[in-house]
């Protein structure tokens, strides 16, 4: 069962991930936005950052970058595909996720923990997680305000407070099916007490128990 | 042919920028700044000779990557 984390320029989280599942025992390697092949891969992590320099609007550009088929492949397939904090963004631009994101209600950049409750037991990221569960994670984005006209999004997880004006609180929202999430807090910086909160290992636990041999 | 392309933010998609300066136009006193919405002008130079087809094709530039359909509206103007 290999994750592929893919490397966006201007990615920065990359590493982060990588550790995270290395260290609840699962396989996970970089992999470079020009790679066109994921055929040796269960599943796809896109990580936070400022993928191409958020330059036009954040995602805007990655959305375009060759590996995007074969993630589009592999989320149709219905492997686990997650987008952390500007991976999220990449999503919802490539069209994977229903809505969009917007500077945040009060413009200031949030960098802060956060809790956010588990509304939605039924996929990728919250299998492992109890309906009702408040977990504890940071939260590091300006374009953290999801927007969602088509009313379409299926809410996986919820602020507790409001802190950036996202739709219907949502913290984390799926496709339909349930395998492809978007998530605006770090789960994989909220992996260790020497950081402060190990809730996000319920979250990476998940997504490594939802992969299945392709 | 020189394009300009403008950008408007949905009006049903918060602004929260356009709010932030809406508000800083009234402390200045400004108050008859009733609303303030923060677009985008991208300006390009397009090689072509039809301004009909240049307009068409920054049209179709605009829908797969210029605007995001989710939240803006988008206008092309070729100028001759």
């Amino acid at each position: 069962m290999r994750t592929a984390v893919v490397v966006f320029p201007g990615v920065n989280c990359e590493h982060d991930v990588v550790q995270v599942i290395r260290s609840l025992g699962g396989e996970a390697d970089l992999v470079w936005h020009r790679v066109t092949d994921l055929s040796d891969f269960d599943g796809v992590i896109l990580p936070g950052g400022f993928a191409h320099g958020d330059a036009l609007r954040t995602g805007a550009i990655a959305r375009f970058s060759p590996v995007m088929g074969e993630i589009e492949r592999l989320a149709g397939s219905g492997a686990p595909v997650l987008g952390i904090c500007n991976g999220w963004q990449v999503l919802c631009e490539s069209g994977l996720l229903p809505g969009a994101h917007i500077a945040n209600r009060d413009l200031s950049f949030i960098c802060d923990f956060v809790e956010v409750e588990v509304v939605d037991t039924g996929t990728i990221l919250t299998r492992s997680a109890q309906p009702g569960q408040v977990l504890r994670v940071p939260l590091n984005s300006y374009e953290g305000n999801w927007v969602d006209p088509s009313g379409e999004g299926r809410v996986v997880m919820r602020y507790v407070d409001d802190p950036n004006g996202s739709q219907n609180r949502a913290a984390a929202v799926a496709n339909g099916p349930g395998n492809v999430v978007g998530i605006m807090p770090h789960p994989e910086r909220a992996s260790d007490s020497l950081l402060g909160s190990t809730d996000g290992l319920v979250l990476m636990e998940s997504f490594l128990h939802s992969l299945v041999a392709a | 042919m020189k394009v300009t392309v403008t950008i408007d933010r949905r009006p049903e998609i918060a602004d929260p920028e356009g709010t932030t300066v809406k508000r800083a136009l009234h402390d200045l006193g400004f108050t008859e700044a009733k609303a303030v919405r923060m677009d985008r002008v991208i300006h390009l130079d397009v090689d072509g000779e039809d301004a009909d087809e240049v307009k068409a094709r920054v049209e179709e530039m605009c829908r797969r990557l210029l605007a995001n359909p989710v939240l803006e509206d988008f206008a092309v103007e070729v100028s001759r």
